[in-house]
């Protein structure tokens, strides 16, 4: 039995979800998108806090909402005249692509929902995993150990700076 | 009344598919990589409540998770470097009317 | 001198083609040449000193215990072993026979490498371009043929006997915008190359049925020279396995010799080498009068109590080589080209050489052999030696006329003794002794080859006399074209004259090498089986073959000292004959039906349209097809990012159904 807080903490959050991804992809403003897209992050930061995993919220808040969503920002400002509003979608693209989505969900809700039961399992008590040890983790070579992923991304981000640098310079 | 797994997934999904709709529909690039950044969210969703849920004691979902965000932080930034230079280039984003490189 | 020094003889020719080839381009012209000259006139000092210390030294293995003068191998690593027994080597022996052709090749090699520094300055007046590319292509060949003769096995002959061939090929087509030279090239090339491949099917099946490529398990025997018994038994080792009724070795021996008629231009595959004489002059006498071309003899040299044990295969050389000798005399009779008379002159007197092996076995005795032991051989060795020299000056004599004069043609010579004496004088030394008059070096070896076919058969005696008769005939008839007939007349700005030193000092070298060299103790030296040869002179065959050659140059004389009518009756007279023989018999003309009209137009033109039509047709529709596909469903293709996505999006939901249906049922 989860505390009321929790639960009610939970509505918010949902419903923050569904309605700021829906009012993401629907509004014709391409700033006012990115930032619904901040909130969803928020939101699912919230999540990852409520499973007892604060260094991915925390993550999650830095890099997502704090990195990625300024990105968004800076290339909406370099790329749009702001207040000016992007095209009305035509209507066949529309119903096409939601559809498409629709049916996409639809799949996919038949699975979760005809594996009710395992998905209908509670949480359970967990072990908070301090920072040292996710850090311990990431770093060795033991079963568990993340070292080979944890380098091969610090390759891919330094490939990536070298891209960025590349793709951006002047000619 | 308890949360269950379900509870969690249900809204992962609805972004997901929000993710593919605007995907789909969106002719500006930037907008399809936001579109991107909201499926790619809701992935990150489901690892972590499978994870919470199903193996309490492990925590590999997280990883993954963590991961994928910086996988995500860096295709966002090459994406958007090279949306910009294309900006530079045809002065326009939409995804429609750049038809250069076409065949 | 220690005769390992054999690897630096070898070694430097080598060093001074890649360096000549390489760096030659950023030296200058003169540099080059003289480089060049003096990288072989190193390797000449080298040779001679191995070449004298192997004849006339003692103690480093030369002489075996009974006195025969044997094969020393100085290093003989293994390079290819295909089982423990078949192996084949790189190395370098010494015999006789490989010693004395170290001494030919390095000598007419550098005359010719000094030569070359007059003649190839220019060319019809115009600077000579390549002249690296010339030295670099000279020092190669010297390299190949240097290697050829010291080898110690088949296979690695028959390596270096493309290599001869190859650089053969460079230097024919030097002067590469002259169509002529190109084809010549290429006519060269892929005759020898087809005799090549007879030579390679040779030592295949020998190696096979004898277990071996070496010479020391193919002719030497237990003193290191040639040995009937080692040939005998290696003979043996076959097993008596026939093909078509011949032993499969006879059939081996036939396909080496092809192999060696091939390089040393015998009926019928002799096409090639008038018409090499496109190549410089220099390379002509270097290459298609002195050395590559008796590679031939020397293989069969090499082969010797082989070939004796199998008679049929030495009948066979006897036959083409007596056949040879009058057919290329004959032709060599009325060329106006004096090169090209030349050329025919050098098949003649290999053919000489090729006869006098042949006969050298005649009664077949395993013990015994015919002609004073072996004299056959040795007269062939010796011939070829002395041969060398005279050639290699009458052939840069005619170079130097061709320089002075600017054609090949004699009608635009004549006369020229007043104006080029030496060379004159020198032209004439070569004449008399290819002609065989004492005491020249031709009469010397000429008249052991002739006393050898006497004693097989009355016949062949005869024959090769008249053949030596016609060689004095027209040799003579060349130099008093060239010299004398009537007065020159000066077409070009300025007067034919004797050339610069470079040009001068081979020819009175080899011409004083033309006086002495048969004084050289062949006899003593060339035995076949590595012994002293005690020979005498015969005076009947000697005094015969004089009075023969007295006879032809008579005739000469009085034909074409002067100007006068009688070529002209003579030619009107027998029409027929004269053009049959100015056309060489009509060889070229049925080289070129068989080739073009059977081969090319009966065999090649259906398999090509075969394979034009059909097969390639077959894969041009195929490609075709694939093309009008790829092209009809590019649109598939079309940039959009969001079409794929949907239709990623239905493979999904379609791969989504099948499950649910799947597990629904």
């Amino acid at each position: 039995m989860e505390s009321l807080g929790n639960i009610i903490l939970y509505f918010v959050v949902a419903l923050v979800i569904i309605v700021c991804s829906v009012l993401t992809v629907t509004t014709r403003q391409i700033l006012r998108s990115a930032t619904y897209l901040l909130f969803v992050l928020f939101a699912t930061a919230i999540i990852y806090f409520q499973m007892d995993y604060p260094f991915l919220g925390a993550v999650q808040i830095a890099v997502y909402a704090g990195g990625i969503v300024v990105l968004f920002v800076f290339a909406i400002l370099l790329t749009h005249q702001p207040g000016k509003d992007a095209q009305r979608i035509d209507s066949t693209r529309r119903i096409l692509g939601a559809v498409a989505a629709l049916l996409g969900v639809a799949a996919c809700g038949f699975g979760l929902f005809s594996y009710a039961n395992f998905c209908g399992r509670q949480l359970a008590e967990a072990h908070s995993w301090s920072i040292e040890e996710i850090g311990k983790f990431l770093l060795s070579t033991d079963k568990f150990g993340y070292l080979l992923p944890f380098e091969a991304v610090s390759v891919l981000l330094l490939a990536c700076i070298i891209g960025g640098v590349v793709i951006a310079r002047r000619r | 009344m308890n949360l269950t797994l379900l509870m969690y997934l249900v809204p992962s999904l609805i972004m997901f598919g929000c993710g593919v709709y605007g995907f789909l529909t969106r002719k500006n690039m930037i907008a399809i990589m936001i579109s991107l950044e909201l499926m790619l969210n809701s992935v990150d969703l489901n690892f972590v409540v499978f994870n919470r849920y199903l193996f309490p004691g492990q925590m590999d979902g997280m990883f993954f998770t963590l991961f994928a965000i910086a996988i995500a932080a860096a295709e966002t930034a090459v994406a958007l470097a090279i949306i910009i230079n294309v900006f530079r280039v045809a002065r326009k984003v939409d995804i429609n009317e750049l038809i250069k490189l076409k065949f | 001198m220690p005769l390992s020094y054999t690897i630096a003889v070898i070694a430097i020719p080598l060093f001074m083609f890649f360096f000549l080839g390489l760096a030659g381009v950023k030296m200058g012209r003169k540099l080059t040449g003289w480089l060049g000259v003096i990288g072989m006139l190193i390797t000449t000092i080298l040779a001679y000193g191995v070449a004298l210390t192997y004849f006339f030294g003692t103690g480093q293995g030369q002489l075996a215990a009974d006195g025969a003068r044997q094969a020393v191998v100085v290093f003989n690593p293994d390079w290819l072993s295909f089982t423990k027994e078949l192996v084949v080597r790189m190395g370098i022996m010494l015999d006789p026979i490989a010693a004395m052709m170290l001494i030919v090749i390095t000598t007419v090699s550098m005359m010719v490498h000094l030569y070359s520094i007059g003649y190839m300055s220019d060319h019809h007046g115009h600077a000579e371009k390549g002249y690296q590319r010339y030295y670099a292509f000279l020092a190669l060949f010297t390299f190949s043929m240097l290697g050829l003769v010291v080898a110690t096995n088949l296979f690695q002959i028959f390596i270096f006997f493309e290599m001869v061939g190859v650089s053969s090929y460079l230097l024919i087509g030097f002067y590469y915008q002259s169509p002529a030279a190109v084809h010549a090239s290429k006519k060269a090339f892929i005759v020898t190359r087809l005799a090549d491949l007879f030579f390679l099917l040779g030592i295949l099946i020998l190696s096979y049925y004898t277990g071996t490529f070496d010479f020391d398990k193919l002719v030497f025997g237990a003193n290191g020279a040639n040995s009937l018994e080692v040939a005998q038994s290696a003979i043996s080792t076959a097993g008596g396995a026939t093909f078509l009724g011949c032993s499969v070795t006879a059939w081996a021996l036939t396909f080496i010799f092809i192999g060696g008629a091939g390089k040393s231009a015998m009926y019928p595959l002799h096409i090639w080498l008038p018409d090499a004489m496109e190549g410089p002059t220099p390379v002509s006498a270097l290459i298609h009068a002195a050395t590559m071309v008796v590679a031939g003899v020397f293989l069969v040299a090499r082969l010797f109590p082989l070939y004796v044990i199998e008679q049929g295969a030495m009948e066979i050389i006897c036959v083409v080589g007596a056949f040879t000798a009058f057919y290329a005399a004959a032709i060599a009779c009325v060329q106006s080209d004096i090169k090209r008379a030349l050329a025919f002159s050098t098949i003649s007197q290999i053919a000489f050489m090729m006869t006098s092996l042949a006969v050298s076995s005649a009664d077949g005795g395993l013990i015994e052999i015919h002609g004073g032991h072996g004299l056959g051989y040795m007269a062939s060795m010796f011939h070829l030696f002395t041969h060398a020299m005279f050639k290699a000056l009458l052939f840069l004599c005619a170079g130097a006329i061709i320089h002075a004069v600017h054609s090949n043609e004699n009608s635009d010579m004549h006369g020229l003794h007043k104006f080029m004496p030496i060379t004159s004088f020198a032209f004439l030394i070569g004449c008399l002794a290819i002609a065989g008059i004492p005491p020249f070096a031709g009469f010397w070896s000429k008249d052991e080859i002739l006393v050898a076919c006497y004693s097989k058969g009355i016949g062949w005696g005869i024959w090769m006399s008249m053949v030596a008769g016609m060689t004095a005939f027209y040799m003579f008839r060349i130099y008093f074209l060239i010299f004398h007939w009537k007065k020159h007349e000066v077409h070009t700005e300025h007067a034919p004259a004797d050339q610069p030193w470079t040009m001068t000092l081979p020819l009175i070298i080899l011409g004083l090498i033309s006086i002495i060299a048969g004084f050289a103790p062949a006899a003593k030296l060339l035995g076949w089986d590595g012994k002293d040869l005690h020979t005498q002179l015969n005076w009947t065959v000697a005094g015969t073959s004089v009075l023969i050659a007295c006879v032809g140059i008579g005739l000469a004389f009085k034909m074409y000292y002067k100007e006068n009518e009688l070529p002209d009756k003579l030619q009107a007279r027998f029409s027929g004959l004269w053009e049959a023989a100015y056309r060489r018999f009509y060889m070229d003309e049925l080289y070129q039906f068989i080739t073009h009209k059977v081969i090319f137009q009966g065999i090649c033109k259906p398999i090509a349209m075969f394979d034009r039509g059909i097969i390639d047709g077959f894969f041009n529709l195929l490609a075709a097809a694939t093309g009008r596909a790829a092209y009809g469903i590019r649109r598939l293709q079309n940039g959009s990012i969001q079409s794929y996505v949907y239709v990623y999006l239905v493979g999904a939901l379609a791969l989504a159904l099948v499950t649910m249906v799947c597990v629904l049922i």
